[in-house]
């Protein structure tokens, strides 16, 4: 493992392996896998904190969740869209929890895509809050493997991007940014992201 | 309902679409009574702007009457509205500063990614501007769908007349805020360049702001000749050395204060190509990059240049070293046309800016293919074209 040499987050390395160092230092499962991002929400931390909290509402922002089912306070059942209308579904559970401060949780025993994560909230003064969400999963070979990686997209960071960016235009103004004119053409949009999935 | 959309280059055609719904409940429908084709909009039609689509309805410069409203919209049925053509939530930490084109949330997600690679941030929404600025339906349609209703459009008074406000939405905050970036002090001699609309307003805004002198500089006749109605001095850069007038008609000083509103004067993105924009400056005897270099030339010591001029990518032969010796201060940006509309509205009813000058042309909206080709032909004359949707005009 590759010690850190400055203060810069451990997803911006451009030496060593980032996910090695990041699932020794915070998460499990291991993954090969890391992205990580971070956005500054002019909301107070707990409040942000309780929307994440309930993983039933997640799939508001995030665009590869068709839904989150809350199946006790610490299990949950993810169904995320793939191509050609599939699904994929595992258990997660909670694995960690500060309230107000943060969530970590992972993918359970046998899910077909082992990932964990976490999002971090932390005050940031008359900004807000600084909301970090940290994923770590190990896509495995073969034609599974080519459905998860595109379940994750090409470029995965970029995913997560857009979901924190969503996340953020919610809590900020109570809806979710749309260019679309018509009600189908939204529809549309929704549908396209799962194509390009 | 009937809009004009853009199909490539030279090819815009008003077609058949669906009308616009409300989708989120801080949005209003407006049926629009009057909208412009803005200078930036031939940049669309010259096909320099990249990620557009076919079928893209434009037009960022309108205003028309409330016929629907979301939940969570101020606006009522039936008041008339003015639209700031920049897209802006009114809750993130740059509309709080009044940085409105600043906007984190006005441009959704997904479109925000090309501009993040490009500029590093991702910028505001804008109507009918291409998709890496969010890919918003635009104002030249019979209807429109505004987003943020409570935060961007403005309410106008019964018994105004449309073609006084609707500069509201883009050429008339720009110039104001090209004045106001010159920090003008009084007794200040300010030289701008390109007489376009934004120049113009930029002209009257400096007089507002306390200017003694306003050296206007452009090439067409006409639009310096409506500077001088508003008490410029013009230079015609074909006629006279732009730098070596400024220094004998300011006494050697320089002006204290110059605005560069030639530019590219589009409110869009040149980054991927960058090869027809060096192309385009050099055939263009008048390089729009130029008009940059030589305000910093020009400017006195110590002094200000304002950039409302839109530039998409990267500038050769920026001089540096001028910029730096003699001390200068640059400002610039897109402008936050929410932060000036009510001062502005005020001027107008005020009589202290006048906006009706700048029409030349008034069309039907199924005319608007013509008012491009007109536009985009006969610079000198056709300073402005309004279309009305629903009115028709003798040919």
């Amino acid at each position: 493992m590759t010690m850190a040499q400055d203060d810069a987050p451990l997803t911006t390395m451009k030496k060593g392996d980032p996910a090695d160092a990041a699932a020794q230092a915070q998460i499990e499962p291991r993954g090969d896998t890391l992205i990580g991002r971070s956005v500054t929400i002019n909301r107070p931390r707990d409040e942000l904190f309780a929307y994440w909290r309930d993983f039933s509402k997640l799939p508001t922002f995030m665009d590869n969740v068709e839904r989150i089912d809350v199946l006790d306070d610490r299990r949950t059942h993810w169904v995320v869209k793939a191509p050609a209308g599939r699904t994929v579904e595992w258990d997660a559970i909670i694995t960690d929890e500060t309230p107000g401060e943060m969530i970590a949780w992972a993918s359970a025993e046998g899910a077909e895509i082992a990932n964990s994560g976490r999002i971090d909230f932390r005050d940031a003064g008359a900004r807000g809050t600084v909301v970090t969400a940290t994923i770590n999963y190990d896509p495995p070979g073969g034609t599974i493997g080519k459905v998860i990686a595109k379940l994750f997209q090409r470029e995965p960071a970029i995913q997560a991007r857009r979901d924190l960016r969503r996340f953020k235009q919610l809590m900020e103004t109570g809806e979710i940014a749309t260019s679309s004119y018509t009600a189908a053409q939204l529809a549309a949009e929704h549908d396209d992201d799962r194509e390009h999935n | 309902m009937r809009a004009l959309t853009w199909h490539g280059k030279h090819d815009v055609r008003v077609d058949t679409v669906d009308d616009p719904e409300i989708l989120n409940p801080r949005d209003a429908i407006l049926k629009i009574t009057s909208t412009a084709i803005c200078g930036s909009d031939l940049h669309l039609y010259d096909g320099y702007i990249p990620t557009m689509k076919a079928g893209d309805i434009l037009g960022h410069e309108f205003m028309g009457e409330v016929v629907e409203v979301g939940s969570g919209s101020t606006l009522k049925k039936g008041q008339r509205v003015v639209v700031p053509f920049t897209i802006a939530c009114g809750s993130c930490y740059h509309c709080g500063k009044q940085q409105f084109s600043a906007c984190d949330n006005g441009n959704p997600a997904d479109n925000q990614d090309i501009a993040q690679e490009v500029y590093g941030h991702p910028m505001s929404g804008l109507f009918g501007y291409s998709h890496m600025t969010g890919g918003y339906a635009g104002g030249q349609a019979e209807y429109v769908r505004v987003p943020f209703s409570d935060v961007g459009p403005i309410v106008i008074p019964d018994g105004i007349d449309d073609d006084k406000v609707l500069f509201l939405s883009d050429i008339l905050p720009t110039g104001w805020q090209a004045a106001e970036f010159a920090q003008i002090e009084p007794g200040d001699t300010v030289a701008v360049w390109g007489c376009g609309p934004v120049g113009l307003f930029a002209v009257q805004s400096a007089f507002l702001m306390g200017a003694e002198r306003v050296i206007a500089i452009d090439h067409f006749p006409h639009r310096l000749e409506l500077a001088r109605k508003f008490g410029a001095e013009t230079i015609n850069f074909e006629e006279s050395q732009t730098y070596e007038a400024l220094m004998e008609m300011t006494g050697g000083i320089g002006p204290d204060a110059c605005i560069d509103s030639v530019g590219l004067e589009a409110h869009g993105m040149f980054f991927d190509n960058i090869v027809d924009q060096i192309k385009a400056s050099t055939f263009l005897g008048t390089d729009r990059t130029h008009s940059i270099r030589q305000a910093i030339i020009a400017c006195r010591k110590g002094g200000r240049v304002s950039m409302p001029a839109v530039y998409g990518g990267f500038v050769d032969k920026f001089p540096l070293g001028a910029f730096m010796e003699k001390g200068l201060t640059l400002k610039t940006g897109q402008t936050h046309v929410q932060r000036y509309l009510p001062g502005l509205l005020n001027a107008i009813m005020e009589d202290k800016i006048d906006t009706t000058f700048l029409i030349s042309h008034r069309m039907g909206l199924e005319d608007a293919p013509k008012g491009y080709e007109m536009f985009k032909n006969h610079q000198n004359e056709v300073t402005k074209v309004v279309l009305k949707p629903g009115q028709t005009f003798a040919a």
